[in-house]
């Protein structure tokens, strides 16, 4: 999977975080009354990142119907604690706590970025969503981090899940516009903006009004929902006018996926996503065997594991499937490339003629 | 490998998503076709004021001397597919390939295409029937004379999107007006039959349609919303649950199912088998595939002798190779979705109330497979009890159920049509008939449900959709 080196980090901070969340000391009562469950013994057990596996597979239901307290490392009772959310639009959302993770991963996403395409001193636009999400503080905290702050524009995925639902098409344009509306306020008003953060969609909604050049956007940090090297292609060639354009694949549950730099004259769009190794380690998975890894160059379903000492998640099959992408210098493990959401099902009855 | 390229505004582009058209005979991939992007949609829709411009500076006799061209060389020349100077298409190879991907036979696909052929070479025919006779000289100007009144038109609609449909390619005669009227097409075609829209862009190209009139957008969901959202005016074909969300939009002209029927009056029913030819053909022409193939008879008795009669008359009618001369049924290009309906029925006929006569006149079963093509053959349902599941189902095959009720029933009973071909004399029945509200197209007599006129509305008229009346004085 990885050279040796990246091999041997990977195993060690595997063990150093399953030793914190399974000891008395330190780690959450969720993983300790698990270990009771389990009549086996992680801390002794669990050498290398491999042996994750004898966890199973991670349910979602645990982070749906648990006491969210019982997943705070005993290590960090007594910190401020925030708890964010993924899903939700409809029933019980799955929750995650953090204290510094987002902080922490959003300051390494920082030192990622170039400088000359999101100069440091200068201020960003977040249009995304916001309430319950980690995003907002992590973008917000991401322009600190450079010296600069973030404005925001709440886009509510919730009630945009809703509105697809309801077929209520005519709602969800008017909601973009008034996105896009506040947006353009903000960058109207302020010129010291020149960064931007959002998704592909409003991106495009947009560029649709403005000018990014015009408006003095010199990089934009696109990601949050699934993104085609068509779209990457779009982007740099009709969208952007020379912004710098960074795609990132990232949730609640592992934090920020970075994409191989961009270089001019490159023809290749295809977006390969690097977890943040060894925080998250995504890996893409036979859907049906999901224990067995897929070979290189072949599609499968993307199973993600965090390790961090605030949070430990084994093995959650995510809704996505991908291509596995050997590693690269810039990110020397395994990549996952053509994210898009993750297809099975059989062919409906087809009724009608028109 | 063939590339199927999106077309901005007449211009080829080739996309990095692609989706693969299969042979559905063994499952090779035919093409790619390139996918647009919603963005990419949304960028090139803001042209779309400019295109309308350029295409008043043709006058509309110009246009259809364009369209007139057009039909020969859809009919008759090799014209460009993918990469513009490297891959053509000849006549043959169209029907070859539209046969390939859509399972429909090849002399299906010839009947289809001359069909498309004719509404382009009579589009003057079409366009008087639709403006009601305006003479030109109205929609050019915007004003003039039309019978001893000074009359005015304004265009409401600048730009037209069209998301279309597998099912049936001549359905794309539908959409041909929107040009003679001088708007802008954005055209979002089938995902397995993207060849009439392409070749009909190629054809109104050379015969001078200027080139941003013209937008072919291979895309998703997403993207034909986008188009039919930003354009002025549109139509999307559909099932039920595709089209609903648009049912209510003035500015979308749907074409949902048909649930055409045969109206067999009180008067006449003594005379039914006079008419089993008809039922037959409004069942089974186009292998069933048509919004106005009729899927139901409704009778006010007789009905079990009409169904088995017919059953007997649609048991003959049996799959045969997509290539043979007179293949009159078309296959599934997806198997699975013939072994779903196949199996839906069968799961309906288990509920009592409900029989399936064609099974004991055909010599095998509805799903039959010839080579690697999968088809279900005709199904004639008889159903005493009118509240059965199968009484009212539509499927892309010659499926029909008959049913008994009075005059008065039918009359309440009846859901939105697309075609009611009512046999009658009855003058009274005639009269409600004619006032009834959700029968969008009426035939009174024995007309074949699947007997049209290109020219008459068809769930909506395009000239009242795209252009509207205001008063006009000139001192």
């Amino acid at each position: 999977m990885h050279d040796t080196q990246i091999a041997e980090k990977l195993d060690a901070w595997t063990r150093e975080v399953v030793a914190w969340h399974f000891n008395e000391a330190t780690g959450s009562r969720f993983w300790l009354d698990f270990r009771k469950k389990i009549g086996w013994n992680p801390e002794t057990e669990i050498k290398t990142f491999g042996d994750l596996s004898k966890f199973g597979e991670f349910q979602d239901s645990w982070l749906r119907k648990s006491d969210v307290h019982d997943w705070i490392p005993k290590a960090y009772v007594s910190k401020p604690i925030y708890v964010f959310e993924t899903g939700g639009s409809t029933g019980v959302p799955k929750t995650r706590i953090n204290v510094e993770d987002f902080r922490i991963d959003y300051k390494e996403f920082s030192d990622y970025l170039c400088d000359e395409d999101f100069p440091r001193g200068r201020d960003w636009l977040f249009i995304g969503p916001t309430g319950p999400r980690r995003l907002r503080l992590a973008v917000e905290y991401l322009a600190q981090a450079r010296g600069g702050i973030c404005f925001c524009v709440d886009m509510d995925p919730r009630w945009v899940i809703k509105l697809i639902k309801r077929d209520q098409l005519d709602v969800l344009e008017d909601y973009k516009a008034h996105v896009i509306d506040q947006s353009l306020t903000l960058l109207r008003k302020h010129h010291s903006i020149e960064c931007l953060f959002t998704t592909p969609k409003l991106l495009e909604a947009l560029c649709q009004k403005v000018s990014l050049k015009k408006q003095g956007i010199s990089g934009v940090v696109c990601g949050g929902t699934h993104m085609t090297s068509q779209f990457h292609r779009f982007a740099r060639e009709e969208l952007l006018e020379g912004a710098a354009f960074v795609p990132t694949y990232g949730n609640t549950m592992m934090g920020l996926a970075k994409s191989e730099s961009w270089t001019e004259g490159k023809t290749d769009y295809s977006i390969i996503y690097y977890p943040p190794l060894p925080r998250a380690v995504l890996e893409v998975v036979n859907p049906d065997k999901p224990s067995e890894t897929v070979e290189y160059g072949k599609r499968g379903r993307v199973k993600l594991t965090t390790l961090t000492k605030e949070f430990f998640l084994p093995n959650m099959l995510e809704r996505d499937e991908g291509t596995r992408h050997p590693p690269c210098e810039q990110f020397p493990w395994d990549g996952v490339k053509d994210v898009s959401p993750f297809q099975q099902g059989e062919s409906a009855v087809v009724e009608g003629v028109y | 490998m063939l590339k199927i390229p999106i077309l901005r505004q007449g211009m080829p582009y080739f996309s990095l998503e692609e989706k693969s058209l299969l042979d559905h005979r063994n499952g090779k991939i035919l093409a790619k076709v390139s996918q647009a992007n919603t963005g990419l949609i949304l960028r090139d829709l803001k042209q779309y004021q400019k295109s309308w411009g350029r295409l008043q500076e043709f006058s509309t006799e110009e246009i259809l001397s364009c369209l007139e061209k057009a039909s020969a060389i859809f009919l008759e020349d090799t014209l460009p597919i993918g990469k513009a100077e490297e891959e053509e298409q000849s006549p043959e190879d169209f029907l070859a390939m539209q046969s390939a991907t859509t399972a429909m036979p090849i002399v299906m696909c010839r009947r289809n295409m001359d069909k498309v052929g004719r509404v382009l070479s009579e589009m003057k025919t079409v366009l008087a029937s639709l403006t009601s006779g305006l003479p030109f000289e109205v929609l050019n100007q915007g004003y003039g004379e039309h019978q001893g009144k000074t009359v005015s038109y304004f265009p409401v609609g600048k730009s037209f999107s069209a998301i279309l449909p597998n099912n049936s390619p001549g359905v794309h005669g539908l959409w041909l007006p929107v040009l003679a009227l001088r708007v802008p097409l954005a055209l979002r075609p089938g995902t397995q039959e993207p060849w009439t829209p392409l070749r009909l862009c190629w054809a109104l190209q050379k015969a001078g349609i200027p080139l941003s009139a013209l937008g072919f957008y291979p895309c998703d969901y997403s993207g034909a919303n986008s188009l039919l959202t930003n354009c002025d005016r549109g139509m999307i074909f559909g099932d039920g649950n595709t089209v609903k969300r648009w049912s209510k939009n003035s500015h979308v002209e749907v074409h949902g199912p048909g649930m055409s029927k045969i109206l067999i009056g009180e008067d006449v029913v003594e005379d039914w088998p006079l008419y089993l030819d008809l039922m037959v053909r409004s069942i089974a022409e186009n292998s069933g595939r048509s919004c106005i193939n009729a899927s139901s008879i409704w009778t006010p008795k007789y009905g079990e002798e009409i169904a088995e009669e017919l059953a007997k008359r649609l048991a003959q009618i049996e799959a045969k190779a997509l290539d043979h001369p007179e293949a009159p049924l078309a296959a599934f290009s997806n198997p699975k979705i013939a072994q779903a309906i196949d199996k839906s029925i069968a799961q309906g006929l288990k509920k009592p109330g409900a029989f399936d006569l064609t099974a004991r006149f055909r010599s095998s079963e509805r799903i039959v497979h010839i080579g690697r093509s999968t088809f279900l053959q005709p199904t004639l349902i008889y159903c005493p009890d009118i509240k059965h599941p199968l009484a009212e189902k539509e499927f892309l095959f010659p499926y029909a159920s008959v049913l008994e009720m009075s005059n008065e029933k039918m009359l309440q009973r009846l859901p939105r049509t697309l075609v009611v071909t009512a046999i009658t004399k009855d003058l009274n029945f005639e009269k409600e008939l004619l006032e009834h509200s959700r029968i969008d197209r009426l035939n009174i007599g024995a007309i074949p449900t699947c007997q049209i006129g290109w020219g008459e509305p068809h769930e909506g008229n395009l000239f009242q959709l795209l252009y509207r009346q205001r008063a006009f004085q000139k001192a």
